[in-house]
């Protein structure tokens, strides 16, 4: 098929960027849409042009490293990661706009590459159980009940993205945040820490300057891993009893 | 073997291991007589970690707790993008809790065996005895395994093994088990014990005065080129299958940070020892940029069969049940569709040379779900399966509930890798090399599961425990930028890219990566032989001078550029695929993945030759133009018997 594309150009986060149109001719419907950029890649270098820069490692959907807005919607038309968006999803013809996450808390580096580092400082807050190596005790020592451990499975599949951010009107990562806390809260390991975990990673989000989540849902719709509405009603959850219990966020 | 292609160096061996104790207790004896840093001196002392996927992010969140310095490196934005995020089947531990008839030896006997006699028996003796400390620490963590109704829990089978041992997270564990380490390692980069260079690639090692003591790396989003320091390096920067080009290991994956510790003097063990899965969503085109792996443990429900006729084009759901050839049922009574991963590859490539191939180019096989789903229902193979029935719509639009899966062989991981001792540590001494990097745990063949335990074990429990014998000498000397060792790796780097900068020729590095891939594949790939061996090597030299004379990069070194970090690993890749040819060509005998055309069985079955090649082959260096150096690491068998593997 030939497809017309709108890419997203920005040199580095110092200069404004803009929209750059590119004819592309002969692409196969099973490609999948990083391939796509690579044929388009492919051709710049040839023409002694800079290649249009987009972040991807796996290309099978679970390393989160992938994600641009395509035609408006983060990942693209279907509910899954850039990678594994195949060229099936389009018709000959198609224009296809591809820009970059729109997110303050996440800078574009160049192009459609932006950094998301934010996410790991929330996690830095308290998305973990100190568990020191050594110090375990028998695994079987602490049964957990199936449900909850499949609940906890659920919310810990969130592969980080930024999809959710980018889908939000508000640029709220909400829905990624309350992913971890309802991942570790619902295990029998992660009690101790429940509440200084929620008040720190709540605490950090709001430094990172995410916006504030108003329960629009857009960012569950577009989470390719289909993390849902119900880990934020946990983390307000949680995070209500714990302000109530006197915990404060460290500075 | 001519002596053109390489020289033969004395022999090697490893020394840290305590021969005097019986095998079980050589790992607490080790711990025990290993020198011991105090607190005080690890807060002066710092070690460089590169790499952040289970082996390299379990190790520095490990040494930051243990009050080292330490300084951590990847190429990608996240530590949590490693590639072990991956990995999707389960990880091996011998806790018996099925009470099957598991137990630390018999793990050990089954990966000696999987891995077809070359490995070292203490490495992996150790292997399996740590393993069960694996999931306690996981568990602990919160990683979230699947469980029983009762809440403890759930195991099932992988390939290669009679008993059920493999812990698993629906088809998601590495992914569980990299967060639980990732976590680990955020939670030390927020006490200030843990430094850390996101998206800065390593492009050399500093060696001074013979010690390992520092790398030199480039910002990738600046594209500054620097050095850095420290008591010791730990590399944990996984496998090197994109030597394929096809391959399902992640697209940056690289040879890179190994090759180049290679070139400063880290001997190469095995580099010929490819795994090649058996899984695999075939290749639909030319434009191909990776290949995606099916988990192994598929295996488990599915059937694998091809037509009996060739060139049987009819709709798989309209054969009959005895027009269809379930071929490893058949060859394999006793392990069935379960043999280890080397077997199924090669006897799937078996049928399809056969003609009986299936699908557009005939390179795949079925793999049928029919018979699960009527014995367990369509929810419980949904409940197992569903993300991997999901990815396989996605990827080829078809819906295998309704009709087989098609599969085929694809390059998965690499059992060679640099040589380390018992203490991990390579040729080079305050070097250390865990997971996938090294050679040591998997001989021949990895055995399904055994990767991310390997992982794990080196990250968490052997190297925080090795690596205090080498620091107790420590803090060394202070080196910076200005020692000559330094400043001449540093130039060496900018000089090199100055270089991929400029040549401005004709061809993209994508399409030099993919003629070598291709040629690997097809040369030195499932089946090698002297002769496909010999052809490969007269092809890598000239890719390599057309490289360094026709390659294009566009764009600058002082910014984000992909196409220059390409060329760099493809740069290493061609070099690196000269030596696995070399390996390959040598080693005259059919060993695990290692399957030469002139050596088996009547049945077709690798024949290994115990006599002349029960070794691990270490290849040390030798400047340009100068042929490879073979040191010999002679492998001695106390516990387990040389035998024929047979899985029948
Ligand atoms: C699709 C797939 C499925 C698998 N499934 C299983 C399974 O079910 N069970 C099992 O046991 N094994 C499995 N394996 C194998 C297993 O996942 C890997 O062998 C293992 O995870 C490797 O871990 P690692 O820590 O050694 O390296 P990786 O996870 O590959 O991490 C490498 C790290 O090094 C960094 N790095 C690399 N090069 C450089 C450089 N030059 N400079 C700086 N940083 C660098 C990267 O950023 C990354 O952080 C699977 C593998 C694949 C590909
Ligand atoms: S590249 Fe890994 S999720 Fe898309």
């Amino acid at each position: 098929m030939t497809l017309t594309l709108r890419v997203w150009r920005q040199k580095d986060p110092s200069v404004k960027g803009g929209i750059v149109t590119y004819e592309l001719a002969d692409i196969s419907p099973d490609m999948s849409f990083l391939e796509m950029l690579d044929v388009l890649n492919e051709q710049l270098i040839l023409g002694g042009d800079d290649p249009v820069a987009f972040d991807h490692d796996c290309r099978e959907g679970i390393c989160g490293m992938c994600g641009v807005m395509i035609n408006g919607q983060a990942h693209g038309p279907e509910q899954t990661t850039t990678c594994q968006l195949h060229m099936r999803s389009f018709k000959d013809g198609d224009t296809i706009t591809i820009e970059p996450w729109r997110a303050s808390a996440f800078p574009v580096i160049k192009d459609l590459a932006v950094d998301r580092r934010a996410f790991d400082r929330i996690i830095q807050a308290g998305g973990y159980i100190s568990a020191p190596t050594g110090t375990a005790p028998e695994a079987h020592s602490v049964p957990v009940p199936k449900k909850d451990a499949d609940a906890a499975f659920d919310a810990a599949t969130c592969i980080g993205c930024g999809a959710c951010v980018a889908a939000c009107p508000n640029a709220s990562s909400m829905l990624f945040t309350a992913a971890k806390v309802t991942h570790l809260g619902l295990m029998p390991q992660g009690q101790p820490e429940r509440d200084d975990r929620v008040v720190n990673m709540v605490a950090q989000q709001d430094r990172e300057g995410f916006g504030g989540c108003t329960n629009i849902g857009e960012c569950s719709a577009s989470c390719p891993k289909g993390i849902s509405m119900e880990t934020i009603s946990r983390l307000n959850h949680d995070l209500l009893g714990a302000l109530r219990a006197g915990v404060r966020p460290k500075s | 073997m001519p002596l053109d292609l390489f020289n033969v160096g004395d022999p090697i061996a490893d020394t840290k291991a305590p021969m005097d104790v019986p095998i079980a207790e050589r790992w607490s004896s080790r711990r025990f007589r290993a020198r011991l840093v105090n607190p005080a001196n690890r807060r002066k002392m710092t070690v460089i970690v590169v790499g952040t996927g289970l082996a390299g992010g379990s190790a520095a969140a490990t040494l930051g707790e243990a009050g080292y310095k330490v300084k951590s490196f990847w190429y990608q934005d996240s530590p949590r993008r490693a590639h072990s995020v991956a990995a999707q089947g389960g990880i091996n531990a011998a806790k018996n809790y099925r009470n099957d008839g598991d137990s630390v030896h018999r793990l050990f006997y089954d990966t000696v065996k999987g891995g077809d006699f070359r490995s070292r028996e203490n490495n992996v003796h150790r292997l399996a005895e740590v393993s069960t400390n694996i999931i306690d620490q996981c568990v602990a963590q919160g990683v979230p395994f699947a469980r029983e109704y009762g809440g403890l829990l759930d195991n099932r089978s992988f390939g290669g093994a009679q008993v059920s041992r493999t812990f698993y997270a629906r088809g998601q564990t590495g992914q569980q088990l990299l967060y639980g380490a990732y976590q680990a390692l955020e939670r030390q980069i927020a006490a200030g014990n843990v430094e850390q260079h996101a998206r800065t690639e390593m492009l050399d090692l500093i060696v001074v005065d013979g010690r390992a003591r520092g790398i030199v790396a480039r910002d990738l989003v600046t594209g500054e080129i620097s050095t850095h320091f420290a008591d010791a390096v730990v590399l944990a920067t996984g496998g090197y299958g994109n030597v394929f080009y096809l391959s399902t290991n992640a697209k940056g994956s690289n040879t890179t940070a190994i090759w180049r510790a290679h070139k400063r003097g880290a001997y190469f063990a095995n580099p010929c020892y490819t795994q090649i899965h058996p899984t695999c969503i075939p290749v639909s085109g030319d434009y191909q940029s990776k290949l995606t792996l099916m988990s192994e443990s598929l295996r488990n429900d599915g059937r694998v069969w091809v037509p009996k006729e060739r060139g049987d084009t009819r709709d798989p759901r309209e054969i009959p049940e005895d027009e269809r050839d379930y071929y490893l049922e058949r060859i394999y009574p006793s392990f069935g569709n379960l043999v280890p991963r080397d077997i199924a590859s090669r006897q799937a490539k078996n049928v399809c040379d056969e003609g009986r191939g299936v699908g557009p180019n005939g390179l795949g096989v079925y793999l049928d779900f029919a018979d699960a789903i009527q014995r367990l229902g369509l929810s419980a193979v949904e409940a197992k399966y569903g993300n991997l029935f999901d990815m396989y719509n996605r990827i080829t639009g078809e819906n295998a509930y309704e009709t087989p899966m098609r599969i085929y062989p694809a390059v998965h991981y690499t059992m060679g890798g640099l040589w380390v001792d018992y203490d991990l540590q390579s040729t080079i001494p305050g070097m250390f090399v865990i997971g996938e990097a090294n050679f040591s745990d998997h001989g021949a063949n990895r055995l399904g599961a055994s990767a991310l335990m390997q992982g794990l074990a080196d990250g968490y429990f052997v190297l925080p425990n090795t690596i205090n014998d080498y620091l107790a000498d420590g803090p060394f000397e202070k080196v910076d930028e200005s020692h000559p060792a330094a400043a001449e790796a540093l130039q060496g780097v900018q000089d090199q890219v100055q270089k991929l900068l400029s040549i401005n020729g004709t061809r993209t590095p994508a399409s030099f990566h993919r003629e070598l891939g291709k040629l690997m594949w097809d040369l030195c790939g499932m089946e090698r032989s002297e002769e496909s061996l010999r052809k490969a090597l007269d092809r890598i030299p000239e890719i390599r001078q057309e490289f360094w004379s026709n390659v294009k990069v566009s764009g600058d070194w002082s910014s984000f550029n992909p196409t220059l970090e390409h060329a760099g690993r493809v740069a290493d890749f061609i070099e690196l695929a000269e030596l696995m040819c070399i390996d390959a060509l040598h080693r005259a005998e059919s060993c695990g993945g290692h399957f030469r055309a002139e050596s088996q069985t009547p049945e077709g079955e690798a024949l290994r030759d115990d006599e002349n090649f029960a070794y691990v082959a270490a290849w040390e260096w030798t400047p340009e133009s100068a042929p490879p150096v073979l040191h010999r690491e002679a492998l001695e068998y106390e516990y387990v018997h040389l035998a024929q593997r047979s899985y029948k």
